[in-house]
């Protein structure tokens, strides 16, 4: 409170410069993706939890295919989102362009593949939501992450518009790169659902 | 837009008509204006769901009593916890958060600033939707209104046999809207915190309010979501015939109680948290000491923030665990109570010593130090299962619960609202005022909660209607009830001084206290851009700094 010394005001250390801290968009999806994976995260429990307990067919073993070339397709756009960021970097906005579509269409293929699995379930096997706990668990966990894979692909194809329109430039790169990390994040959730539901669950 | 508002000189705010000012509020995107919208909304609903609680105490301050029906009751208790948790606790501390946290580390609104009006929103619509079952409810079947559920709405309550109509659909919905607020305002906390800080506030020199808004936002994103897929499992459940929570299928009772209870109890601390930023910003200020231990203080938080994800079946000792799950989360709900005795300790040592001024807000901070401590010393005793075997689902419980919600975190915020009103409003609030209620408060609080675990220890279960006489309960639950009246009354003398003061307080100025943290270099409101320039800071007490510059903090920092 009082201060009685006579020594003059001194001098504070110098603030590191420049003073950077890390991309708001990043933090703040990596935030998101936390809140995300918790949700995932509790329904992939009621799943295992309920792994054989249903007291009525069909059990997954009869009704259940391994989707290897819906997964072959999401996890490559991966790889695809992953080469068109690398284009955007280099200003390359053409090849940029045109891996983001790629990667749209994969995503696409993969929706599509998900939808003609759920309409032989439910026409074919006569599978439904109300059928047993294996229907509850096995619709509710796919078509979460089936909703976060539209969700993601409608943020593409805003980006493929903004693209077309000649919109997107080499400074925009960290704000994709955003985007890309969401993507990401639905593939590798979809990882998870592949062992549990299609190779732990069956 | 800020270019746009900044040039509205307070005359031309002052010409405004009434439907241009509420435009204003509705459409703003400041984080100072969110932040008292948060308020504004948490205090309507404290009043509702105090009026709630008055009922229910009306209702059993004599047996035998039909103050009120058992429905009505059900409903009441339902929405008293519902009400309190989700559309008063919640919103205040990110009311408060949203208003002092850019203040605090010097800049000059959060991170996304759309996504907190929106996150905003969502919370109040959410509420909104839950409170429309008082009249929508009904529905097509005719059943039900409110929901009576209880707000932990145990399975099978909340199926479509034992809950038709919708007050459930509206429990749930609500919940899932809200709870969207939640996560949204605690992204845009986070990385306002980590993006945002001023240059030179590293994250030692960071205030520690910054540092518990930080991790209870941590806690949001892996509590609340949790709840939000339970309650969309439930959603499937009614609507669409799943049957995750479904018995006759199967399905388990059981997994609905891990579920909410992973979200339940981290939101204790979620909500605890921030009140202890309430205390280690006033403490220190009114010891004119700085805060003994900032760096246990940041490692108590962070150590209570992972391992109060590790405790929430203790809430279901009951449930018939076997004696490994019982010995885990007994020794666990122990081990938190260490991180969080290191924390009173801290604060007892900032005290030690200092020259304290028995202000208002300094009161309830002291208050709360004590309240807190017999609510942790009692949340011990539960946490051993033999005990808990025998108290739990009693009022008993009840009376622990409050005693951390009221006793700790409420008397926080007030303390909170004594110590910021000043800035946020530019006057002081009454001291007299402030005074009485302060010790109205405490004697309503003491008498109601201190007596409540008494019932408890002799039997009574929570959540009953009415009991006989001549069990030896009634005297308790008067005295009980007493002490909700007083707590009543002074929460009034509270909203009172708040308006009063509003008209007729004195002015603030910029530091009213003599403190040290960036809100108070700035006037009182502070300005839309909130600095005029861009602090730089060098320690954790930059305004110590500049009022002393020849001694400055940073020397031994
Ligand atoms: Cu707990």
């Amino acid at each position: 409170m009082s201060s009685t010394t006579l020594t003059p005001p001194l001098t504070p250390p110098p603030i590191e410069t420049p003073w950077v801290l890390p991309s708001r968009g990043k933090v703040g999806m990596f935030s998101l993706i936390a809140a995300e994976s918790a949700i995932f995260t509790i329904f992939v429990v009621a799943y295992v939890f309920y792994i054989g307990k249903s007291i009525s067919g069909p059990t997954p073993r009869e009704v259940l295919e391994l989707p290897i070339f819906n997964t072959v397709c999401l996890l490559s756009s991966s790889l695809t989102i992953h080469f068109a960021l690398g284009a955007l970097k280099k200003g390359n906005r053409a090849v940029f362009t045109a891996f983001w579509a790629l990667t749209i269409a994969l995503g696409a293929i993969f929706l599509f593949g998900t939808a003609r699995e759920w309409h032989h379930l439910i026409y074919d096997k006569g599978l439904t939501i109300q059928t047993n706990l294996f229907g509850t668990t096995y619709y509710s966990l796919v078509g979460l992450h089936a909703f976060h894979v539209t969700v993601g692909l409608f943020g593409l194809s805003l980006v493929l518009a903004f693209a077309l329109l000649g919109w997107v430039k080499q400074e925009h790169y960290g704000r994709v790169d955003v985007l890309s990390l969401y993507w990401h994040f639905v593939d590798v959730v979809w990882i998870v659902v592949f062992f549990v539901v299609y190779v732990a669950g069956r | 837009m800020s270019s746009e508002t900044m040039a509205l000189s307070p005359h031309a705010v002052e010409t405004q008509s009434l439907a241009e000012r509420l435009h204003g509020w509705a459409t703003t995107v400041d984080h100072k204006r969110i932040g008292v919208m948060y308020i504004g909304f948490a205090l309507i609903f404290l009043v509702i769901g105090g009026i709630e609680a008055i009922i229910m105490r009306i209702q059993l301050a004599l047996p035998n009593n039909d103050f009120v029906s058992p429905q009505v009751f059900n409903r009441m208790f339902t929405m008293h916890g519902t009400t309190m948790i989700f559309f008063v606790a919640m919103p205040i501390m990110f009311g408060f958060g949203n208003y002092t946290v850019p203040l605090l580390v010097g800049t000059r609104d959060m991170a996304f600033p759309r996504l907190n009006a929106f996150s905003f929103w969502l919370t109040a619509f959410g509420a909104l939707l839950m409170y429309f079952s008082f009249v929508g409810g009904f529905g097509l079947y005719g059943a039900g209104s409110a929901p009576d559920v209880g707000w932990f709405a145990y399975a099978p309550l909340t199926s479509k046999v034992f809950s038709p109509g919708h007050s459930s659909d509206f429990w749930s919905l609500g919940l899932i809207v809200s709870g969207f607020g939640s996560i949204g305002t605690s992204v845009n906390m986070i990385t306002t915190i980590v993006c945002s800080r001023c240059p030179g506030m590293t994250l030692n020199k960071m205030p520690l309010f910054a540092w518990m808004n930080i991790v209870m936002s941590g806690m949001v994103l892996f509590a609340i979501s949790p709840l939000t897929a339970a309650q969309i499992m439930i959603s499937l459940d009614r609507y669409l015939g799943a049957h995750f929570f479904d018995t006759q299928a199967g399905g388990s009772a059981v997994i609905w109680m891990h579920f909410f209870w992973i979200f339940g109890h981290p939101e204790v601390y979620i909500l605890i948290i921030p009140s202890f930023g309430f205390i280690s910003e006033i403490v220190p200020v009114f010891s004119r000491k700085p805060i003994f231990g900032y760096p246990i203080m940041v490692g108590a938080t962070v150590a209570i923030g992972f391992i109060s994800f590790s405790v929430w079946a203790h809430h279901m000792f009951t449930v018939g665990m076997n004696s490994w799950g019982n010995t885990f989360f007994a020794i666990t709900t122990m081990a938190v109570g260490v991180p969080t005795g290191i924390k009173i300790f801290n604060w007892l040592g900032t005290i030690w010593g200092g020259k304290i001024q028995f202000k208002t807000p300094m009161l309830f901070s002291l208050a709360f130090l004590f309240q807190f401590l017999i609510a942790g010393l009692t949340g011990i005793m539960l946490s051993s299962t033999p005990f808990n075997w025998q108290l739990s689902g009693s009022y008993f419980v009840v009376a622990h619960f409050h005693y951390v919600i009221v006793g700790g975190i409420l008397f926080a915020v007030f303390g909170g609202f004594y110590y910021w009103y000043p800035k946020i409003t530019g006057k002081m609030l009454s001291e007299r005022l402030g005074k009485l209620h302060f010790w109205l408060f405490v004697i309503g609080f003491h008498l109601t909660f201190d007596f409540m675990h008494i019932p408890g220890l002799l039997g009574m279960p929570r959540r009953i209607y009415t009991y006989e006489a001549g069990r030896g309960w009634e005297i308790w639950n008067q005295i009980v009830s007493v002490g909700a009246l007083f707590q009543g009354v002074a929460v009034l003398i509270f909203v009172f001084n708040m308006i009063w003061s509003y008209w007729k307080g004195k002015d603030a100025g910029c530091d009213p206290w003599d403190a040290w943290t960036l809100e108070w270099t700035t006037t009182s409101p502070p300005p839309e851009y909130n600095f005029a320039t861009i602090p730089t800071v060098h320690s954790s007490r930059p305004l110590w700094d500049l009022k002393h510059p020849e001694d400055p903090d940073w020397k031994y920092e």
